[in-house]
């Protein structure tokens, strides 16, 4: 097999062909789905997951991983009504939410650098924890009085297009984070720390000052995204975004990052996030019940923790038959 | 790509808030500026009360949570009356009943598929309304049952019972059971909930009458809606005040716990319990003799009402304006200010009748 077409069968070409294929079906054979009110129905509601899988795509790939993420945007959101009802401006209220959200990033980034724990732990923790502040902040509240020029930002769409307006925004964050990991020596440095932390650090990489940054940026991302949902949903609540980190990892994973670290792209990334939310709209249209999408959605993350394992088995063993012990990606 | 060190950072951070807070700091959008636009009810058209009911409608029912007893009871007399018109029913709603987002993309879903209306049961008074404008720009009726909207998101409200009935008839039944003389608590939910509150206001409005100079209110106990608390307060009440006679609880929690405790207690039959309840809840107690009599609306009815109201407005017999009138299973319904429509006085549940219900 050349070297080409092995890496054209790289798992998340194969995510992203799967969601050409299922969106040309969906277009040809699912009554609503191809007209532009749907589609902007379908990106808006997966934005919140696309935002938070940015900053986590490199957290992951550098061996680590955020679970309070849906904590952080709840409380984020919980601030944001709080403040709101005690009467601040939205314009000083949205800036503290994102300053909040990098606060709750350092704590993460903290612990998990400073004292050496595992950011699975840690983030169950903290998981928790800013769920609880949030539901201390807000109590059982829910704030919907936003300005309509904000609410109308956060689900309105660009005129009679297809795109919402908050997607513009997304693009630029995705195409800053898309640099970030693929063209800075600073992205190359995540896939060598999360490929092995110990040569990481011989080969002069500052492995502890990396991670802290992508936690502070998952903070904050996470924090941008529970403003964006509060006036998306005009409903600020302290269990905004319950369960949303779920919906982030899956997505993460199914679109091709190794949980291990070292391996993955933004592409495919937004790939599997984007592919898990058209299939929820399409099984929404298709009145598939939300209980029976919730096993569709665990089934695709176990698929995507074994496609690519599986992947890369088949692979190894092809190139180890024509005998080139080294090759193995 | 150069890393600040943290020191550096925090610094950035702290100085780009304070510049921020300083932007904003004399002007910016508050909550004091926004106008609520949602006070009128959505009305388009004109009524005409001897339009043809219309056969072959779809109506989607979206009640706050699937899988809910109390809802699908209702859904299912919203589906009976529909299939008894001619048209078509379906249900669709998230699994847990504080997921506004579900909520807002199950009315995104419902647009999508072009029904012909929606009853909803909101989880949130704000947060559908850009989906449910959104539904109505697209020709489809929107009713809210159970739980309301802003008046400005909806076409109508069909009420399960209005606020003050419930709080009266409350006072009314439980001063039957105790002979009109003695001492008598309420167990509430929490101490901010609003519509606890109003019923309370009405109790103690309805007290003031001299149909009930014998009896006093002693305390008021908030229970959260919590199973055990509210089982510890009506303990505390019946302690502190040995001659209590009569506990009212206005919530379905509340009054399961109290029933629970007098059950369990010698205070069985000689302290009467009445208030809000679903009659599987109570159904043991009131057999067992701890509870007389409470209320509650018909939720099959409720459900019944908001299927035929959507229907109405479907089939242009009504647009939703304060004064229209329209014909419902042989009753006819005014609808009121705002678009709310009463179904009518609660239904009591006593030893009588409480085997025909089943919720």
């Amino acid at each position: 097999m050349s070297e080409s077409l092995t890496r054209a069968v790289r798992w998340d070409t194969v995510v992203g062909a799967l969601l050409v294929v299922l969106l040309l079906v969906s277009f040809g054979f699912v009554d609503g789905f191809g007209n532009a009110l749907n589609l902007s129905f379908l990106i808006g509601n997966t934005l919140p997951i696309a935002l938070i899988a940015l900053p986590m795509t490199l957290l992951v790939v550098c061996g680590e991983i955020d679970l309070s993420v849906a904590s952080t945007a709840g409380l984020s959101g919980a601030v944001l009504g709080r403040l709101w009802n005690e009467g601040m401006a939205i314009e000083t209220i949205i800036p503290l939410c994102l300053l909040l959200g990098v606060v709750c990033g350092l704590v993460n980034g903290l612990l998990v650098t400073r004292l050496g724990l595992p950011s699975l732990a840690v983030t169950i923790g903290t998981l928790a924890a800013y769920r609880g502040i949030a539901q201390i902040v807000l109590g059982s509240d829910a704030v919907t009085d936003f300005p309509s020029s904000y609410l109308d930002f956060a689900s309105g769409r660009l005129g009679t297009t297809f795109l919402p307006q908050a997607f513009l925004p997304f693009l630029v964050l995705l195409a800053l984070a898309v640099v970030v990991l693929h063209a800075t020596p600073f992205g190359r440095s995540l896939f060598a720390v999360g490929a092995s932390e110990e040569a990481a650090r011989f080969a002069g990489i500052r492995v502890r000052r990396t991670k802290l940054a992508l936690f502070v940026a998952t903070g904050f991302m996470s924090s941008l995204t529970g403003v964006f949902w509060a006036l998306h949903y005009a409903s600020a609540r302290y269990d905004n975004a319950t369960g949303l980190e779920l919906s982030v990892v899956a997505a993460v994973l199914l679109g091709g990052i190794d949980f291990d670290g070292g391996k993955g792209t933004l592409g495919g990334a937004v790939a599997g996030v984007f592919l898990l939310g058209a299939l929820q709209n399409v099984m929404s249209l298709l009145n598939v019940s939300a209980q029976s999408q919730t096993v569709v959605t665990g089934v695709l993350l176990v698929v995507s923790v074994l496609g690519p394992r599986v992947a890369r088995r088949i692979t190894v063993a092809r190139v180890g038959r024509r005998a080139s012990p080294t090759a193995t990606s | 790509m150069p890393k600040p060190s943290l020191r550096r950072t925090c610094a950035a951070l702290a100085a780009g808030t304070s510049l921020a807070l300083a932007l904003t700091a004399c002007s910016g959008t508050t909550k004091n500026d926004v106008k609520n636009d949602n006070n009128a009810a959505a009305t388009a058209g004109k009524a005409d009360p001897h339009a043809v009911t219309k056969k072959g409608l779809t109506v989607g029912f979206l009640p706050k949570q699937v899988n809910n007893p109390y809802f699908t009871v209702a859904d299912r007399g919203g589906e009976k009356a529909l299939t008894g018109l001619g048209s078509t029913y379906k249900e669709v709603g998230p699994s847990s009943a504080t997921d506004t987002a579900g909520q807002v993309s199950y009315v995104n879903t419902l647009t999508q598929q072009q029904v012909n209306g929606i009853a909803v049961s909101a989880q949130d008074p704000g947060a559908l309304c850009t989906a449910l404008k959104q539904a109505m720009k697209n020709g489809i009726k929107v009713v809210t049952y159970d739980s309301d909207t802003s008046p400005g998101c909806r076409n109508a409200f069909v009420s399960q019972a209005s606020a003050e009935d419930l709080g009266r008839t409350e006072v009314r039944l439980l001063a039957q059971q105790i002979g009109y003389r003695g001492e008598i608590a309420i167990l509430s939910a929490a101490q901010t909930a609003t519509n606890q509150n109003t019923w309370i206001g009405y109790m103690k409005d309805e007290l003031k009458d001299p149909t009930y100079r014998n009896v006093r209110l002693v305390k008021i106990a908030y229970g959260n809606d919590d199973a055990q608390q509210s089982f510890q307060q009506t303990q505390g009440l019946l302690q502190e005040h040995p001659d209590l006679k009569g506990i009212i609880s206005p919530t379905t929690v509340g009054i399961k716990a109290a029933a629970q405790y007098l059950s369990g207690s010698k205070y069985r039959g000689k302290v009467r319990l009445t208030g809000l309840g679903t009659p599987d809840d109570l159904r043991k107690y009131v057999k067992n003799g701890t509870v007389d009599a409470f209320e509650l609306w018909d939720p099959a009815r409720l459900g019944d009402l908001a299927a035929r109201t959507v229907v109405a407005l479907a089939s242009g017999q009504i647009t939703g304006r304060a004064g229209e009138t329209f014909q419902a299973d042989g009753t006819t319904y005014t609808i009121g200010k705002d678009g709310v429509i009463n179904l009518g006085k609660p239904t009591v549940f006593d030893a009588k009748n409480i085997d025909q219900f089943n919720f």
